[in-house]
This record gives structure tokens, C-alpha cells and sequence, in this order.
């Protein structure tokens, strides 16, 4: 009875919240971690001497790109590497070490000691028990306690991540609750035995921005709960900004830097993390300048290079560099650095390490006036899918309301970004727009004629003028061709290969993409995904079309590479006058590419306007918290923002809410309105009005709302 | 000039087939496959020019002699050479599998691939062809009409009449493959930059379904041999004095142990044909799937 009563108390009674300072021994402590996996190409050595503590109560971030063995150092630890990893060096868990313990042994340690959490919260819960019983099973896996009691903790535990009525909720199946949800039974599954380390694994890279916010912030619930320490592994500099104390950054297969979180944003010490800070768009920035990209890709961890692994792609690289690796030492207080040279970047910024290339005087790119006559214009644009009934029969039992009266004007030499959180009709509308999906209501226009009835003929050579470039840069091009047949099979399709030049055209358009002609007789399997987005740009390229629509067009790159697609869309749109439709849920990139923009909620456009207005000054309370919830990758601005959150995930687009759509999630809703004020939302949809000069926003309360404004 | 290439597949680039006849030469089982095929084929067609005897009785040949230097594979007891029926039905098995699996590939594949990437009615109307095809059992109708047509007994009468029935089986499996394939992003870019149908099908779908496709055929080989030798059994197929392998097993099957020397020759050159279609398919899978690594280096 008293172990019940104490694993229940554990909950109730929370330990302080503040985050300690470092002291005693550390709860979890690497030493010279190697991990090596055998391939048919042989050894890949995947982790390679990685070291790092963490205190009780502390936070650690470990950032890195794909690749750079960020996840495959935490699963060693948690002893879930696949069979045949090699693994060497120490790991322990309050001072007693788990690599190689045998499986039952390392049972005990799991999920009492060490709790994971991992990416993809779908497929780590089972779907065929209630999330109550399977945060019930996680506690009477490690104590003594009867099921009632476990079911009441379950309660508790889902109370604590932040889940509305847990009561009702435990008796939910996985598939009953939204991603955000999952994820937060998910951590309270990891909480449930009060662990002494939570390791978070990308825990909210599936995620929207919004629902991303809410999770973090159960993390940190869960941290003030049981007062463990956390390690946060993640690619999103934004993330580890605003959440860790420490922040440690791995680059193939090591930590080159690691230190106080403020003093590595600020002054980072090793030119990786320069470069990485300096290609990521900042969401608080001005839109001036073109983003500084590291050139190059991650080396592969088959046969390292001798030298320092970032050598090949970091400016200041001397003969010494690839003579010789450089070792993690100390460069001041609680900061270690894996660079020769990392005295000489106190004063360098990105900008002149890595050569920014400054953005074309604004006078060249004019956005046409606001009066010119767009170029593709859409009105009323609807669509809806129907969802069929399972069987022989498959009755038509509901539609899925996609796009629900989407109206944008795109004008010449202009980008025009399309924002909204997944299931929000984005891609829809943008497939709309290039009749790939037939309209069921609406009209689109380009240069005035009307597109949506156009014969197969004369749609066909509309095509010419519109191009598409695709997200997934490894599903959009044919593994069955060359790349000089990729990008030369639009010009085959409409009878221009000879014309245009045939080959030679093709290695024009592969130079102005930034590859080269000899990459034209190789397959797209032998590219990295950087390089074959590229390839995808030139193939929308090879027709010489007025408007690109581009659907996250580098949703899928590692942030080191992302900057030089962007640069290279933003010369191109320069060079050759291009309309950009850009598709996107990353408002930082957004940010620096768009000149205006259109946010999206439930299929409707609720607000849209040049982007320095949406950004500086929102109206829309949607707009609003998106605008909120994306982190900046700096730590002081992170901790002192001011933070709209909602509640909730977003409705089901198969019976979206009346009224407003926005109104199930809106905090001006629930916190400010009245119920008269309220009734209005409820029943009668706002239409999109003219708030200022080319600002239109549909909100019956709309009102402006600085997010910026700092404290001293 | 403008060069307009409407529908259809057009001529792929040069180079590309000679990267897949490189990558084909470089896969070992595959080129001693194309050898063992080329001596069978030398063996069925060249044979019977060199030698004495052909697949018919003949008085002057002994009734069930055992293996001798006269007759290197025996008689049979009504006095064929067995060496002479072996080449006659090698002949005739191979024309008629070859025949079988191109016309059942090529049909069947085309069917699945437009009843997969169009979905829909069409999608609806021929996979239920497929089926109706599918539940009529081949060989009841052989054997109800095989006493009436005598027109089956020809070796290409054999085979368009397998093929009719043998293609609907890879159908399936080409519009299971091209289901998914259409979903995947390379088709969408294709249709944005104007691509036919037609074109989409056959310069996307079909070459990206190639693998399930050359399997499914290789293993068609093999099925086309032995109905063709129930149907002889039915007396539909090639009748004697007329020689199928599958014919020669059939009439042998009850002397494999008193007379063994009857039996093994045409069941040895079924598996032996078998064998070397699919090392010749993994071949070709593989040199056609610029993916595979292993056969680059």
C-alpha cells in the first residue's frame, strides 16, 4: 500500500520547477561513445568518441543534420541498436554503466531510469489498447501497484502533459487522438516511472508549429514534474533555443562544439555551427540580404577523410585541417570546440566567414504595383474529395471540404507564399491552380483567360508557362531515367528539344541550376537530396516558364543545404522574371522569400498582405499564433517572447466548425469575446475585408497585434 | 523544325540501351543463361539438320531399345529415335512458350498499367474481364471444345490460345505495382509538363514496373510449357506424330522406371529451359534498374 501511495505522491507533489544548477554527479554520462554498423559498402562508422553529462534537472539539446549520428548515440544508450552495430566506450546511468548490459538487466534500466521518446508518435503506441491501460502497463511494469491504482496515475500523468479531460481520455485509442495528443501520451508514458534522464528524439519533427508548442511545453511540464534531466535531439536550432540549458552540436559522427546555450548561439565557436546558424532564415529578421549557405554535403562515415570531417566545406580551412582532426578542447568557460582555429572566430560573424552574397538592389526585382494585372488570378476556387464507404458498394458518405473558396492573385515577378499548418489545403489549392486537380467550383485565370474549362489541347500549352517544383526531391524524378532525360522531357513533350537546342540545352539548364553538364548521363539514386532538388528546378526550368509554383520546395533538406536552394531560387526568379507561388509551413523561410502572403486554415485564406505586415503585425488571432509558435533560434529572444498558444488540434476538414473555423482553437475566442461577441463567431463566417492597403484579414474582431515588442 | 512526339513511347536516347546491354554483360548467371539458351536453341532448330533420325516411326528403327551408340537416347516401343523427338519438342515447346509469354506480357501489362492508372470505370470494366477470364478453368474449355476445333493442333493455334488465357495474371500484378507508382510525385511532375497518357504509361509506369513484370514472366514460361503438354494430353495441343516435350512427359510418365531413358530427356530439358529464363529475368531486372549498385561496380 505505501509503494502505491509514493508512486502517487510522486506525481502530486511536483519538485521545484527552476532549473538547478549544475551539482553532485551527473545522471547520465558518455564517454568516447563509438558506434560502427556494417554495410554491404562497409563499415559505416556512425558514431565516432562522442562525450557528454548531464546534471539532474538539466537540459542538453544535441543538434545536428541528418546523418550526423545525433539519434544513434541515444539508442546505443537505450541498447536498441539493430544487431551487428559495433558498439564501444561508456555509458552510464547514475554512475553505473548500461552499454552491454544484458537485455533483462537493461529492462530495469529503461523506462525507470531512462525514458525515450521518439519521433513518430503513431507507431509507438499500440493501437489495439487504450492509451490508460498502456501508461497503466509502463508503471506496473517497474512497481508493485494494482491496475486501479496504475489507472489512476495514468490520469494524473495525462492531466500533466497538458490533455484536457483525462478522465475521458484513457479510455481513448491512439487512432482517437490527434498527433499532438499521441505525442503527449507518449511523454506521459516516459514520466510514468519517474526516470532520472528523458531522452526526446525529434519529438516534434511530424508535427505542425502549433501542435509543436504544445508539445514542448509538456516536455517542460514533465521536466518540472519529475525533475529529470532532458536530452532534446533535434535538427531545429529554434527548438533547442528556447528549451535546454546546454546545447551540443554533432557534425559526422562527433560533437565539434558544445557549451551554455546562450554563449553557443551567440558566439559560436566552430565554424559549423556558424554556418549553420547563418543559413537558417530567421523569422525575425528583415528581408534583406540572401542567406550565407555552407557549400558542400555532410562527408560520408564509410572511410572518414583524416582531417576535421567540415574541412572540405569551411572557409577557413588551412593545410592543418586536413592533415589532422582537431579534438574537442576547451575555449572558455563550460565551452569546448572542435576547431584549430576557433580563437580567430570571436569577432566573425556568418556573414563574413562564409561570404553572404548580397541581395540585388531592391530596385531590380519590383514587385508590379498593387493595381497591375496579375498574371494567374483564382476566384472562388473549391474542392472537395469524397470519402467512400468501405466494401463493394463504397456510397459517397461525406466530403473532404479541401479548398473552400480560395481567391489569390499571383502578379508578374512577384513571390506569392501560401502558409497554413498540414491538411490546410495549401497543396490542394496549388494543384488547382495548375489544373493537375480539376476545380469543382471557381475560376482560374492566367493573363486574363479563364483556365478551369480549357480543352487538353490548350491546356497543354499553358503548361509552357507553368511549372511545378515538387517537395519530395527523391519520389518527383523517375528513377528509370538520366537526369539530362529528365529535365529534357518536357521539352520532348511539347516538340521544343531540337529547337531549344537539344543536349546543349540541357547543360544550360543543369549550369544554371548549379550542377554540372557531366551530372546529365547519371541517375537520380547517385544525388543527394540538395542536388536533386536542383535537378527537379531545372527540369520546371526547361519549358522557360513565367510562374513556378513550388510546393516546400526545401521542406525536405537538412538546413545546411537549404540555404543554397534558396539563394538559388531567389537568383533565378532575378535572372528570369518568375512569378513564385511558394507553398510552404516554414514561415522563417518564408519570411525571407515572399513578398506577400496568404495563411491558410480549414481550406480558406483567413489572411493575406505584404509580408513584413503579416509578420510584424498580424490581425488574424490565427496568423497570430502561428507567427508565435515558430521558434527562433535565439536563446534570449526564445525565453522572453511573448506566446500566443491554442488549445486543441486542428478539425477535421470532413465537418469543419460554423461560423469562423478558426473558433474551436481561437484564444481571442475563448479568452477575450463575449458570449454575445461570441455568438457572432459561431454563427456567421467572416469574409475576407480590406483591413489596410493590400491587407485583407477575416476576423469580425480583427485587430493588430505587435509580436516583436521586446522587453529591455 | 519542331519534332513532335505525340503519344506513345517515344525512342529512348541512344546510350541508354547500351548502359543496360553493359550492365546485362556484366551479370554473370545472367550471360551463362543467354549461353545455355543460345546452345538449346542451336540444339532444337540446327539439331535435327545434322541428324539421322527425325521424331517420326520409322521402320528401320528397333522398338524400345535401351541407349546405344546407334541411338544415343533410345527408342520408344513404336519406333521413334527419342534423341530426334527430343529436338522436334524442344522446337515446338519453345516456339510456343516464347510466343505465349510475349504476347500474354505485352497484353497483360498494358491492360493493368491503363486498368491501374486510370482507376475508375475503366479500372472497374477490365479487371472484371480479368476475372471472368480468371474463373474459367483453361483446360475445361480445351476439353470441351478440343474435340471439335481441330484448327489447336498447330504450335501458334497452341499458343494464342494459352496466351488468351495466361495474361491475366500479370494484368494484376502490373496494376497492383502502377496503383502505387501513379501516386508518386515523378507522374504528377510528367502530367504538369503536359505529358500524354499514353506517354506517362509507357515512358514512366510500365519501365518503373519492370521488375515484377520480367519475374512474372519468366515464371509464365515455365506455366506455358506444362499446359501446353495438359493440353496435348486433352487432345487439344500438338498431337503426334507430332512432338511437344510436355507431350513426350505426358506419354512417358508411366515408364520412368522400367524405361527411364523415355522420361528423363524432355523432363530434363523443362527444368533445364526454366532454369536459364530466370537467371536471364534476374539479369534482366537488374540491368534494367538503374538503382541496383551492385551490378555498376
Amino acid at each position: 500500500m505505501t509503494a502505491e501511495e509514493a508512486a502517487v505522491e510522486a506525481v502530486s507533489d511536483p519538485v521545484a520547477g527552476s532549473r538547478p544548477a549544475r551539482e553532485g554527479a551527473p545522471v547520465l554520462e558518455i564517454e568516447d561513445l563509438h558506434v560502427s554498423f556494417p554495410t554491404e559498402d562497409g563499415r559505416v562508422r556512425a558514431v565516432r568518441g562522442v562525450s557528454y553529462r548531464v546534471h539532474r534537472g538539466e537540459a542538453l539539446g544535441i543538434v545536428g543534420e541528418s546523418g550526423s549520428g545525433k539519434s544513434v548515440a541515444s539508442l546505443a544508450v537505450m541498447g536498441l541498436l539493430p544487431r551487428g552495430a559495433e558498439v564501444r566506450g561508456a555509458a552510464r546511468v547514475l554512475g553505473e554503466q548500461v552499454l552491454h548490459l544484458p537485455d533483462e538487466e537493461l529492462s530495469r534500466v529503461r523506462g525507470e531510469r531512462i525514458a525515450m521518446i521518439f519521433q513518430d508518435p503513431l507507431t509507438s503506441l499500440n493501437p489495439v489498447y487504450t492509451v490508460g491501460r498502456q501508461i497503466a502497463e509502463a508503471v506496473r511494469a517497474h512497481r508493485a501497484v494494482s491496475e486501479r491504482k496504475a489507472l489512476e496515475r495514468a490520469v494524473e500523468l495525462l492531466g500533466a502533459v497538458g490533455i484536457p479531460r483525462p478522465e475521458e481520455r484513457v479510455r481513448s485509442y491512439p487512432h482517437e487522438l490527434s498527433g499532438g495528443m499521441r505525442q503527449r501520451v507518449v511523454i506521459a508514458i516516459a514520466m510514468a516511472n519517474d526516470p532520472d534522464v528523458m531522452i526526446a528524439d525529434e519529438p516534434t519533427t511530424a508535427l505542425d508549429v502549433t501542435v509543436q508548442a504544445q508539445v514542448l511545453e509538456a516536455l517542460e511540464a514533465a521536466r518540472r514534474h519529475t525533475g529529470a534531466a532532458l536530452v532534446l535531439i533535434t535538427h531545429d536550432l529554434g527548438v533547442v533555443a528556447g528549451h535546454v540549458d546546454r546545447v551540443a552540436v554533432m557534425y559526422a559522427g562527433r560533437v565539434v562544439e558544445e557549451g551554455p546555450v546562450d554563449a553557443v548561439f551567440s558566439r559560436p565557436r566552430m565554424p559549423y555551427t556558424l554556418g549553420l546558424l547563418g543559413s537558417r532564415p530567421r523569422l525575425d529578421e528583415e528581408r534583406v540580404r540572401r542567406l550565407a549557405p555552407i557549400s558542400g554535403a555532410p562527408p560520408t562515415l564509410l572511410a572518414p577523410p583524416p582531417g576535421c570531417p567540415f574541412a572540405p566545406r569551411c572557409p577557413m580551412a588551412e593545410d592543418r585541417c586536413t592533415a589532422e582532426e582537431p579534438p574537442l578542447r576547451s575555449v572558455g568557460a563550460g565551452r569546448t570546440a572542435a576547431c584549430h582555429f576557433s580563437e580567430r572566430l570571436e569577432e566573425d560573424g556568418a556573414d563574413t566567414l562564409f561570404g553572404r552574397p548580397d541581395r540585388a538592389p531592391p530596385s531590380t526585382a519590383p514587385p508590379a504595383p498593387d493595381g497591375a494585372a496579375p498574371l494567374l488570378s483564382a476566384k472562388g476556387l473549391v474542392k472537395h474529395f469524397p470519402v467512400r464507404s468501405k466494401g463493394v458498394v463504397r456510397r459517397r458518405i461525406g466530403d473532404v471540404h479541401a479548398v473552400c473558396g480560395v481567391s489569390l492573385d499571383l502578379r508578374e515577378h512577384e513571390t506569392l507564399a501560401l502558409v497554413g499548418e498540414s491538411g490546410c489545403g495549401k497543396s490542394t489549392t496549388a494543384r488547382l491552380l495548375l489544373r493537375l486537380l480539376t476545380p469543382d467550383a471557381g475560376t482560374v485565370e492566367f493573363e486574363g483567360a479563364d483556365i478551369a474549362g480549357l480543352p487538353r489541347a490548350r491546356l497543354r500549352r499553358l503548361r509552357q508557362d507553368m511549372q511545378i517544383v515538387f517537395q519530395d526531391p527523391f519520389a518527383s524524378l523517375d528513377p528509370r531515367m538520366t537526369v539530362a532525360e529528365i529535365i529534357a522531357e518536357p521539352l520532348r513533350i511539347h516538340g521544343l528539344y531540337r529547337e531549344r537546342g537539344g543536349a546543349a540545352d540541357v547543360q544550360r539548364l543543369l549550369r544554371t541550376v548549379g550542377l554540372g553538364p557531366e551530372h546529365g548521363a547519371r541517375y537520380p539514386h547517385e544525388f543527394s537530396g540538395g542536388q536533386r532538388q536542383r535537378i527537379g528546378i531545372a527540369r520546371a526550368l526547361a519549358l522557360r516558364p513565367r510562374t513556378l509554383i513550388l510546393d516546400e520546395p526545401v521542406s525536405a533538406l537538412d538546413v545546411s543545404i537549404q540555404a543554397g536552394v534558396v539563394n538559388l531560387l531567389e537568383d533565378l526568379q532575378e535572372e528570369f522574371g518568375l512569378a513564385y507561388l511558394f507553398v510552404s509551413h516554414d514561415l522563417s523561410v518564408v519570411r525571407h522569400i515572399a513578398d506577400r502572403v496568404a495563411v491558410m486554415y480549414l481550406g480558406k485564406v483567413v489572411e493575406s498582405g505584404p509580408a513584413d505586415r503579416l509578420f510584424t503585425s498580424p490581425t488574424h488571432p490565427y496568423t497570430q499564433t502561428l507567427v508565435s509558435a515558430i521558434p527562433l533560434p535565439d536563446p534570449r529572444k526564445e525565453r522572453r517572447r511573448q506566446r500566443i498558444l491554442v488549445t486543441g488540434d486542428v478539425p477535421s476538414p470532413s465537418s469543419p466548425p460554423s461560423g469562423c473555423r478558426f473558433r474551436t482553437r481561437c484564444p481571442k475566442f475563448a479568452d477575450t469575446l463575449s458570449p454575445a461577441e461570441q455568438s457572432r463567431c459561431i454563427e456567421e463566417e467572416p469574409p475576407l475585408d480590406p483591413w489596410a492597403a493590400g491587407h485583407l484579414t477575416a476576423c469580425h474582431y480583427a485587430e493588430e497585434r505587435a509580436l516583436w515588442s521586446e522587453g529591455p | 523544325m519542331s519534332e513532335t512526339v505525340r503519344d506513345g513511347a517515344p525512342p529512348p536516347p541512344r546510350g541508354r540501351l547500351r548502359t543496360v546491354a553493359a550492365r546485362f554483360a556484366r551479370h554473370r548467371p545472367a550471360m551463362a543463361g543467354l549461353a545455355a539458351l543460345a546452345a538449346l536453341v542451336l540444339f532444337a532448330f540446327a539439331g535435327p539438320l545434322l541428324w539421322t533420325w527425325d521424331h517420326t516411326v520409322s521402320g528401320e528403327i528397333p522398338s524400345s531399345a535401351p541407349p546405344g551408340p546407334e541411338h544415343p537416347l533410345g527408342t520408344t516401343s513404336a519406333g521413334n529415335d527419342v534423341l530426334g523427338q527430343l529436338m522436334r519438342g524442344m522446337q515446338q515447346t519453345l516456339k510456343v512458350a516464347f510466343t505465349v509469354t510475349v504476347l500474354a506480357t505485352v497484353v497483360g501489362s498494358v491492360w493493368g498499367a491503363v486498368a491501374g492508372y486510370f482507376r475508375g470505370w475503366v479500372d472497374a470494366v477490365l479487371m472484371r474481364a480479368v476475372d471472368v477470364l480468371l474463373i474459367v478453368p483453361l483446360l475445361v474449355v480445351v476439353a470441351a471444345v478440343g474435340g471439335n476445333v481441330r484448327g489447336g493442333t498447330t504450335w501458334y493455334g497452341v499458343a494464342l490460345v494459352i496466351a488468351a488465357f495466361a495474361w491475366t495474371p500479370i494484368s494484376r500484378v502490373v496494376r497492383g505495382v502502377v496503383l502505387s507508382l501513379r501516386e508518386q510525385e515523378f507522374v504528377e511532375a510528367a502530367r504538369a509538363a503536359g505529358a500524354s497518357h499514353a506517354r506517362i504509361v509507357f515512358r514512366h509506369l510500365l519501365p518503373n514496373a519492370a521488375g515484377p513484370i520480367i519475374v512474372a514472366a519468366t515464371l509464365l514460361i515455365a506455366v506455358a510449357i506444362l499446359v501446353e503438354a495438359a493440353m496435348s494430353f486433352l487432345g487439344f495441343g500438338i498431337q503426334a506424330p507430332d512432338v511437344s516435350l510436355g507431350l513426350m512427359v505426358q506419354h512417358a510418365k508411366t515408364a520412368a522406371f522400367t524405361r527411364p531413358w523415355l522420361f528423363y530427356p524432355p523432363g530434363l530439358a523443362i527444368v533445364l529451359i526454366a532454369l536459364v529464363i530466370n537467371f536471364i529475368g534476374d539479369g534482366l531486372r537488374d540491368a534494367l534498374d538503374p538503382r541496383q549498385a551492385m551490378v555498376r561496380s
